[in-house]
C-alpha cells in the first residue's frame, strides 16, 4: 500500500521530468532565438507588423503583376496555336490591323500545316442602349474553331453568337457598356447588336472591354471583307518541324510575322508591362515593400541584439564561436520571417479573395507563395546583417566590467 | 551534493592540506605577463610582468586594491584578453599565436567562468542556462538535460531547475552560474568577485561551493575578491598591486600572513 502511494506520488514527478526532458530536444540555438524574440513583445510585434506589411505589399504587387500578365495574354491562352501569323510590326494582341485576306490559303498550302483559323480583332465604337458611346475591342472567331471564343460563358451560349447581330460581353463590363441584362440591345459602329451571351472574369488589361462575336459578324461590324482577318492561328501537322514551317510561311508572306504562342504572349506582355511602364511600377512597388520590410526588420533585430548584448558577450566569454552567435541571430531572423510570412500570406489571401470579382485581378500561385516565403526569409536574413556585425564585434571582456 | 555546511568545510581542510602538500598538476601557467592598454601616448601598463601558476585541487584567491590589474589578469588567464607580452598556457596548451576563434575554443574546452553579476541568460531557466554551456561543447538533447540537472543538484538547486533567473535570489543565481561553469568539466574556473553582490549568508554558501569545486584534483579555481570573509576558504592567497604580484601565501598550511614579494608560482 505504502509502495503504491509512493509510486503514485512519483508518477507525476516522473512524467513532468519526462516532459521537461522532451522539451530539451529543441536545439538551444532555436530556443535562445525564440526566447529572445518573445522576450520583448512590443519589439517583436513591431517586427512582425513590418514583415506582414512587406509580405502583403509584395504579394499584392506581384499578384497584380501576374494577374496583368494573364490578362494581357488571356485570349492568346484561351485560343492556343502552334504559330500565330500577325501583321508585320504588331506590338501586342490588342494592337490590331487587318491582314490582306490571302494569307489563310497560302498558309494552308504550306507543307507541315494542318490547319489555319481566322481571328478578327478590331477597335470599334459601342453605343450604349440609353445613349453615350465608348470604345471596345471586338473579337471574332469561327464556330468551327478548335477554341471558339469566348469561354467562361455564364448566360446564353456560344451557338447563340452564330445568329446575326449577336455579341457576348463580360458581366463585369455591364456598367461600362450600359447593359443591364442578357438580351439588351446596343450598337457597334452604328449596327444594332443583341447581347446573346455573357461571361465571367474575362477582362482586358486595357480599359477597352472585350466584345465577342462570330467571325462573320465581326467582319461585318468592322467593315472587313469576307476573307480578311487580323491574325491567323496555325496548327501544325504532327510530324512538322516548327522552325521549317515558320521559315516557309515567313518567306511566303513577307508583310507578316510568324510567332510561336509563347513569343506572341511575351511580346504582348512586354509591350503593356514595360513599354507603358505599368509593370515597372508594379515591380517598383514590390521592391519598395521589400525595402520597407528590410529596414523595419533590420532596425528591430539590431535593437534586440543591443538589448541582449550582455548575453551574447557572456556566450562569447563562455567560448561560443562567432558562428554560434551568428546562428542565434540568423535563427531570430528566420523565425521572424516565417511567423511574419504566415500571417502576411494569410492576409494577402484574404485581399486576393476579396478582389476576386472586382476589376483588380490579383493572382496567387503555389510557386509565388513559395517564392514569397523564400524572399521573406531572405529579406530577414539580409536585415540581420547589421545585428550580426554588431555581435561578431563584441568584446567578451565587457562581461567583467558589468 | 557539493553544498556543505561550515563544519563539513572545516573537515575538508585537513584533507586539502595533504592534497596541497602533494605535487599537483599546474592547470594555468603564466610567465612574464605584460598588458598594455590604450593607444600611445595614453598607454597604460596594467600588468608589468606577472608570473602565476594555478594548481589543480586548489582554490586561489586573487586580491588587491582597485586598479591593481586583478580583472585584467583574470581576463588574460581566461583567454579573453591576449597579453601584450609573456607566455600563458592553459591545461598544457600554450596560447601564444592563437586566433580569437582558437582562444574561444580553448575557453570552451578548459575554462569556466563565474561572474560578479551572474550573467545568466534571463530568458532561459536554470537548467537551460546550464544546458547552454553544454550546447557550446556540442552536448545536446536528453544527455545535456541529465548533465545540467546533475550539475544543479550538485550546487543544491535540484528543486529549482525550472526557475527563471528573475525568480531566483542572488545566491541561487550565483549557484546556477557555478553549475554552468562546472557543466563542461573545465580545467580551470575563474570567478570574478563571486560574492560581491551577495549578502553574508549567500556569500559564505557560494565560497563553500567554490572551495568544494576546487577539491577536484583535475581543476584549479581562481577567485578575484575584495571580500575578506572569503579568506578562510582559500588554499592560497595571491596579492597583486600595481600590476605586479605582491605576495603569495598558503593560509591553510602555515596560517601566517602573506609575505610581500614572495614567489607566486
Amino acid at each position: 500500500m505504502e509502495l503504491a502511494l509512493k509510486a503514485a506520488a512519483a508518477a507525476p514527478a516522473k512524467s513532468s521530468r519526462s516532459r521537461r526532458k522532451a522539451k530539451s530536444a529543441m536545439p538551444m540555438v532555436v530556443k535562445l532565438a525564440y526566447r529572445n524574440l518573445f522576450h520583448d513583445r512590443l519589439s517583436f510585434f513591431v517586427t512582425i507588423v513590418g514583415i506582414v506589411f512587406s509580405v502583403v505589399l509584395v504579394a499584392i504587387q506581384t499578384g497584380i503583376y501576374l494577374g496583368s500578365e494573364r490578362k494581357i495574354s488571356a485570349i492568346i491562352d484561351a485560343a492556343p496555336a502552334d504559330l500565330w501569323v500577325v501583321p508585320l510590326g504588331t506590338k501586342s494582341y490588342d494592337d490590331p490591323s487587318l491582314l490582306t485576306g490571302r494569307e489563310r490559303h497560302m498558309i494552308l498550302s504550306t507543307p507541315g500545316v494542318a490547319n489555319a483559323e481566322d481571328m478578327v480583332v478590331s477597335f470599334a465604337r459601342w453605343r450604349k442602349p440609353k445613349g453615350g458611346t465608348t470604345a471596345i475591342l471586338l473579337v471574332g472567331t469561327g464556330a468551327e474553331s478548335s477554341y471558339p471564343l469566348p469561354w467562361n460563358i455564364v448566360e446564353g451560349s456560344r451557338d447563340a453568337l452564330e445568329a446575326p447581330g449577336t455579341v457576348a460581353i463580360d458581366q463585369s463590363y455591364f456598367p461600362d457598356l450600359g447593359i443591364t441584362a442578357l438580351g439588351d440591345r446596343a450598337e457597334i459602329n452604328g449596327i444594332a447588336v443583341d447581347i446573346a451571351a455573357t461571361t465571367k472574369r474575362i477582362r482586358s488589361f486595357t480599359t477597352l472591354p472585350y466584345v465577342f462575336a462570330s467571325i462573320e459578324q465581326a467582319r461585318m461590324l468592322t467593315g472587313a471583307n469576307e476573307i480578311q482577318a487580323t491574325y491567323e492561328r496555325v496548327t501544325l501537322a504532327d510530324d512538322a518541324d516548327l522552325e521549317s514551317v515558320r521559315a516557309e510561311i515567313t518567306e511566303r508572306l513577307p508583310d507578316t510575322e510568324v510567332l510561336t504562342q509563347d513569343e506572341f504572349k511575351k511580346r504582348s506582355q512586354a509591350y503593356w508591362l514595360f513599354q507603358t511602364g505599368a509593370g515597372a511600377a508594379l515591380i517598383a512597388g514590390a521592391m519598395l515593400g521589400l525595402i520597407v520590410g528590410i529596414v523595419i526588420v533590420a532596425q528591430t533585430l539590431y535593437a534586440s541584439t543591443k538589448d541582449h548584448i550582455n548575453e551574447f558577450a557572456t556566450l562569447r566569454a563562455l567560448g561560443a564561436g562567432a558562428g554560434y552567435i551568428v546562428k542565434v541571430i540568423l535563427m531570430q531572423a528566420v523565425l521572424s520571417g516565417l511567423i511574419g510570412y504566415l500571417l502576411g500570406i494569410g492576409l494577402a489571401f484574404g485581399v486576393i479573395h476579396a478582389a476576386q470579382d472586382t476589376k483588380l485581378n490579383v493572382i496567387m500561385t503555389p510557386g509565388l507563395a513559395a517564392g514569397l516565403c523564400a524572399v521573406t526569409v531572405g529579406m530577414c536574413v539580409v536585415a540581420a546583417i547589421s545585428a550580426i556585425i554588431k555581435v561578431v564585434r563584441i568584446d567578451p571582456a565587457v562581461v567583467f566590467s558589468r | 551534493m557539493l553544498a556543505t555546511t561550515s563544519s563539513s568545510h572545516a573537515s575538508h581542510q585537513g584533507a586539502n592540506m595533504t592534497a596541497n602538500a602533494a605535487d599537483t598538476r599546474t592547470m594555468v601557467e603564466a610567465r612574464g605577463i605584460v598588458k598594455v592598454l590604450g593607444e600611445a601616448p595614453n598607454q597604460v601598463k596594467v600588468l608589468k610582468g606577472v608570473d602565476l601558476d594555478l594548481k589543480a585541487g586548489e582554490l586561489t584567491l586573487l586580491m588587491g586594491p582597485s586598479g591593481s590589474g586583478k580583472t585584467t589578469l583574470l581576463s588574460i588567464l581566461g583567454c579573453i584578453l591576449s597579453p601584450t607580452d609573456g607566455d600563458l598556457s592553459i591545461a598544457g596548451h600554450p596560447t601564444a599565436g592563437m586566433s580569437k576563434e582558437d582562444l574561444a575554443d580553448l575557453r570552451r574546452r578548459h575554462v569556466g567562468f563565474v561572474f560578479q553579476g551572474y550573467n545568466l541568460v534571463p530568458t532561459l531557466t536554470a537548467v537551460e542556462n546550464v544546458m547552454l554551456a553544454l550546447d557550446l561543447r556540442d552536448i545536446r538533447g536528453p544527455e545535456a538535460y541529465d548533465l545540467a540537472e546533475e550539475a544543479l543538484h550538485q550546487v543544491g538547486l535540484g528543486h529549482r531547475i525550472d526557475a527563471a533567473p528573475s525568480k531566483m535570489s542572488g545566491g541561487e543565481k550565483q549557484r546556477v552560474a557555478i553549475a554552468r561553469s562546472l557543466a563542461g568539466a573545465p580545467s580551470v574556473i575563474l570567478a570574478d568577485e563571486p560574492t560581491a553582490a551577495l549578502d553574508a549568508q549567500n556569500g559564505e554558501a557560494v565560497m563553500e561551493l567554490l572551495a568544494q569545486v576546487a577539491q577536484d584534483t583535475n581543476r584549479a579555481v581562481l577567485a578575484v575578491t575584495h571580500d575578506h570573509r572569503t579568506l578562510k576558504y582559500a588554499d592560497r592567497i595571491v596579492r597583486i598591486d600595481d600590476g605586479r604580484i605582491a605576495g603569495s601565501e598558503r593560509p591553510k598550511i602555515d596560517g601566517t600572513s602573506p609575505q610581500p614579494g614572495s614567489d607566486a608560482h
